[in-house]
């Protein structure tokens, strides 16, 4: 039987990270997109559009992310297809994320003073002039903090993939814990790792909630 | 034929009835104080005129143009009739000069440079020529009241509705923003103006209108309806307003 040295443990669970790092980018990224798009049929003027968004997000931010996962992992299964760990995990956060970003967008959209709606409107501005040159630009600048901030529960989330079998940290942990009978050592690191991960992300968030503060006076 | 026809106008929240049929008509270059209780309908009917608001009952008639819901014609009235809030609601994230210019380009499709001309025109007609790029926030509020005036002419707007403009600013800022309105006035703007300014309004308007509970309740030349209030409403609420 191998020895394992703490070296080994080590360059084994940071091996993993990189799939922990690529899970909660590619969640991150897709889980924006598509929060973007559901953010303007939730805010849009349409009738049936936002009970639709609302009820999505009511949905995924009702059910724990675990069942999320193995509705993705083995609902899809029972129709036949096949569907890998990593397609599973990537699409169930992808989904967890954009729901819980559409909500916190919709938050600072109205966030913005009713004034500025009517004082572009007063100008002549039309639905699309006013959400492009006024609202959204001030949105934005309201939305990056808890964005940034919410990006933490996503690495976080993605520890839950290791239960359909996605080989990111946590999974990476368990796989080592089993082989070297050293629990408390290999998920101090594992707990370690994410720290170093999460704690410069909530740092940010801070910074710029600090001045984004500033910047945004009124 | 009048530049503003209100005819029957009717404006309900839910079941209060806050403009219960008003009639009203405004030539060009008239200047029009507008006062009354809170809760009068005075910022309500003036909300009315610039498509704020739906309308429940009557008809707005800006220029010939009837006032209707869609887009396109609320574009066009809004193009006619430009709009200052009590609030001033500059955009704080564009420059004093960025916000006189942004509706030129956008909604007119001005070009830059004609658009920036403009804007430091209008700058200059309300006397901040020097503070075209600073941010709302850099400014005082009269400041910031004056610059929602060049943005509101820099539309070249054929009236301009002023709701309340100087009730949040402080006593001592007051007499700059209407300085300025002096001088609209004066070059024949046509002026609607809700306001608590009685002083202002015996020396600047043409027509005073007492709104009280929903309705036009007293109308007519300032020194007449100033020195000789008809009804008991009108009497009781100048008499308020003296011994304030």
């Amino acid at each position: 039987m191998t020895q394992f040295t703490l070296m080994d443990i080590l360059r084994n669970l940071v091996f993993a990270t990189q799939w922990t790092v690529i899970l909660s980018l590619v969640s991150f990224i897709g889980g924006g997109l598509l929060g973007l798009l559901l953010l303007f049929m939730r805010i849009g003027k349409t009738r049936w559009l936002p009970p639709v968004v609302k009820l999505y997000t009511e949905v995924f931010q009702g059910t724990p992310l675990l069942m999320q996962l193995f509705l993705a992992f083995f609902g899809l299964g029972l129709f036949g297809i096949d569907v890998p760990p990593w397609l599973a995990a990537g699409i169930a956060l992808i989904l967890w994320t954009a729901a819980f970003l559409v909500e916190i967008w919709r938050g600072c959209v109205e966030a913005i003073p009713k004034g500025q709606w009517e004082a572009s409107a007063s100008l002549g501005m039309t639905y699309v002039e006013q959400m492009r040159h006024i609202i959204l630009p001030q949105a934005l600048k309201v939305a990056i903090p808890p964005t940034v901030g919410f990006s933490v529960q996503v690495v976080k989330g993605t520890a839950l993939t290791s239960i359909i079998g996605f080989t990111e940290l946590s999974k990476a942990g368990t796989v080592l814990t089993n082989a070297t009978f050293q629990p408390f050592t290999v998920y101090g690191l594992v707990a370690l790792i994410y720290f170093a991960l999460c704690f410069p992300l909530s740092q940010v968030a801070r910074i710029l909630e600090r001045k984004m503060n500033v910047a945004h006076r009124h | 034929m009048s530049l503003i026809a209100i005819e029957e106008l009717r404006k309900s929240y839910g079941e209060v009835e806050v403009l219960k049929g008003i009639n009203l008509e405004v030539e060009k270059g008239e200047v029009i104080a507008i006062i009354g209780k809170s809760g009068s309908g005075k910022s309500t009917l003036l909300r009315c005129i610039n498509g704020l608001e739906t309308i429940n009952g009557g008809s707005i008639t800006v220029d010939g143009a009837k006032l209707a819901e869609d887009e396109a014609h609320l574009r066009a009235l809004r193009l006619k009739v430009g709009m200052i809030f009590q609030q001033f609601n500059l955009f704080p994230h564009k420059t004093a000069g960025q916000n006189v210019m942004l509706a030129q380009q956008v909604v007119k499709k001005t070009a830059k440079p004609a658009a920036e001309a403009m804007a430091r025109k209008m700058m200059e007609r309300v006397g901040l020529a020097e503070k075209f790029d600073a941010f709302p926030d850099q400014l005082s509020g009269g400041q910031q009241q004056r610059v929602a005036i060049a943005r509101a002419l820099a539309m070249e707007p054929m009236a301009l509705l002023c709701d309340e403009i100087t009730s949040a600013l402080d006593p001592e800022l007051v007499g700059e923003v209407l300085q300025v309105v002096r001088g609209l006035a004066a070059e024949g703007m046509t002026l609607l103006m809700v306001t608590h300014e009685m002083a202002f309004a015996r020396d600047v308007c043409s027509r005073v209108v007492f709104m009280h509970q929903g309705r036009v309740h007293e109308i007519g030349r300032p020194e007449e309806v100033f020195a000789n209030p008809q009804t008991p409403e009108l009497q009781s609420f100048l008499g308020v307003n003296r011994a304030a």
